[in-house]
């Protein structure tokens, strides 16, 4: 019950509805209740029902919604204004217990469920919210002026990745409020880089500006805990002059509920879930911390990634543990694993039908990663395996540990090769490394994924950036209600 | 639709737009003059352009089609594009 509601006489209380068929089976039960003593009734539709000496008028539904009323006939006991009992629809033994009077409607059948109370009708709750609920919000309010048009005027106060934002209206917010248990003024996390608090509430209002439903909230959410710790490091993602930006992995059942893409085009556009929610996360780090191109996002180039960047692994159709797994999660809970990465690159390999000579593509595609000569383990990278070369690896009985060892294994580099000026390119490593072994990436520096359509000898690489403690690290959060 | 709008951001700026800053100098900066073809206008830019071009700033002279309208897009541009600051003349 609403904290603030006005509370119900003492006594029974019930609410109906004359378009119940159950309220108006009882209609003769609550005359008789209401011949026996204290009764009232709250009618939400129609004021000559039921027959009884003047129902409570509710047709503004205000008393059905302050007190959470879910379903006709409600019937409850209200004993110095506190709520004691209440009971959903029609049930002769409940109805005799609770308000004490004996062969209630003899001539009834023994029970009957109830109808939806107009109060949670979908084409009424959101008005009711407004008028409810809207004092919850705690954000500014921004009166537009009679000219000005909603969509400019979102662009000129620079809210804007550069799309169309869906305006973040009080009714669109409350909406999607309830995507979450949270409470609407929990602090998420503080945002960099002007570590900014920043509430469920205003995650919500950049969720609706980015186009998410309210089911995507609970991502979002987790997303952004996951970019602002310090494992994560946003602020130095934002800074660098790398293209790098975050790349939400979704792991789970979430990711059926969701109606997410781990296929054909997974990494591209037609998705709502996996287009908003990374744009949603682009969005709070934009908004609320402050994080804009040109002022402390860096990048010299970027990449049309970081409007938003997310997609659902493709766990069903994998011959390996999903990505969430590698660090700890559960299998079969919803999880979210954050990387600090690039768009993707396309690698090809139709003719290789061992896994030693697919593995030996992928790895000589990892080697050219940001410059061939460029290695010394302090980079990650993700490599995205689509199922037609998946299955090259599950055939051959594979684990995503034999595919990981002999990838560094192959990516643990002759220093000779790696030396400045070594093939006419001034780039490379100093004098020092001839000699040695060096891997290209760190020993955990390589993410396996599974996704993709089911078509196509094609894996991809979506490079990293500087990974371990010193730069960025992948991390993972758990997604909760 | 409902007129109002919850604020994304921070809050810690104010909801009005702000002005972009005032140049540090006129020295070496160029500043556009632009005519909105009203009477006289020319006159007032005259005086201007000697007095900027006097406090070391770059001066350049842009006219629109018409004061009736707005200045077409491209002129626009071209001034966001050529200039770090534009004096527009009224006249009359």
């Amino acid at each position: 019950m609403d904290a603030t509601a006005p509370t119900l006489p003492d006594g029974l209380v019930a609410f109906v509805k004359r378009d119940c068929p159950t309220c108006v089976l009882v209609a003769p039960v609550l005359a008789q209740l209401a011949d026996a003593g204290a009764l009232t009734v709250y009618t939400q539709d129609d004021l000559a029902f039921p027959a009884i000496p003047s129902p409570v008028d509710d047709r503004e539904l205000a008393v059905s919604w302050q007190h959470a009323i879910e379903a006709v006939p409600t019937l409850l006991r209200i004993e110095g204004g506190k709520e004691q009992e209440r009971i959903l629809g029609w049930h002769r033994g409940e109805w005799e217990a609770l308000s004490g009077v004996a062969t209630l409607g003899p001539e009834l059948p023994e029970q009957r469920a109830g109808c939806g109370s107009l109060s949670v009708d979908p084409s009424r709750i959101d008005d009711l919210r407004v008028r409810f609920d809207a004092g919850r919000l705690k954000a500014r309010r921004l009166e537009l002026a009679s000219d000005e048009d909603e969509f400019e005027a979102m662009y000129t106060r620079g809210w804007s990745d550069g799309l169309p934002l869906v305006p973040p209206t009080e009714r669109r917010v409350l909406a999607m409020l309830e995507g979450t248990t949270r409470a609407a003024d929990e602090t998420v996390a503080l945002v960099p880089p002007d570590l900014a608090p920043c509430s469920v509430e205003k995650v919500a209002i950049n969720a609706v500006m980015a186009g998410c439903k309210p089911e995507y909230l609970r991502v979002v959410l987790a997303a952004v805990e996951a970019a602002c710790t310090d494992a994560f490091n946003i602020h130095g993602l934002l800074a660098t002059t790398m293209s790098v930006g975050p790349v939400v992995v979704l792991n789970g059942p979430i990711r059926k509920r969701l109606g997410m893409n781990s296929g054909i085009n997974a990494f591209g556009q037609g998705n709502r879930a996996n287009s908003t929610i990374g744009r949603a996360l682009q969005l709070v780090l934009r908004n609320v911390g402050g994080g804009r191109p040109g002022e402390v996002d860096r990048a010299t180039l970027g990449n049309p990634g970081k409007l938003g960047f997310c997609f659902a692994e493709d766990e069903e159709g994998s011959p390996w543990e999903p990505l969430a797994c590698e660090f700890g999660a559960e299998a079969g809970r919803d999880a979210l694993v954050l990387f600090p990465g690039e768009g993707p690159r396309t690698l090809v390999d139709q003719l290789s039908r061992e896994p030693d000579s697919l593995a030996r593509t992928f790895a000589a595609n990892l080697r050219a990663m940001y410059h061939p000569k460029m290695a010394g383990g302090a980079m990650e990278a993700m490599l995205a395996v689509s199922p037609e070369h998946s299955r090259v690896f599950r055939e051959a009985r594979w684990s995503k540990h034999q595919l990981l060892e002999r990838l560094h294994a192959l990516l643990t580099l002759p220093g000779d090769e790696l030396v400045r000026g070594v093939d006419g390119m001034a780039e490379g490593l100093p004098e020092i490394v001839r000699g040695q072994a060096i891997p290209k990436f760190r020993p955990d520096g390589i993410r396996i994924v599974h996704v993709g359509g089911g078509a196509g000898l094609f894996s991809a690489i979506i490079p990293g950036w500087l990974s371990g403690p010193g730069g960025s690290q992948t991390v993972l959060q758990e997604i909760t209600p | 639709m409902s007129r109002t709008l919850l604020d994304p951001t921070h809050e810690n700026a104010p909801a009005i737009r702000e002005r972009l800053a005032r140049l540090a100098t006129l020295d070496g900066a160029t500043v556009g003059l632009l005519d909105i073809s009203k009477a006289r206008g020319n006159l007032f830019l005259d005086r201007l352009e000697e007095r900027l071009q006097q406090a070391g700033a770059n001066t350049k002279r842009y006219a629109k089609p018409t004061f009736t309208k707005p200045a077409p897009i491209d002129l626009r541009q071209q001034i966001a594009v050529e200039c770090d600051a534009v004096v527009e003349a009224l006249a009359d």
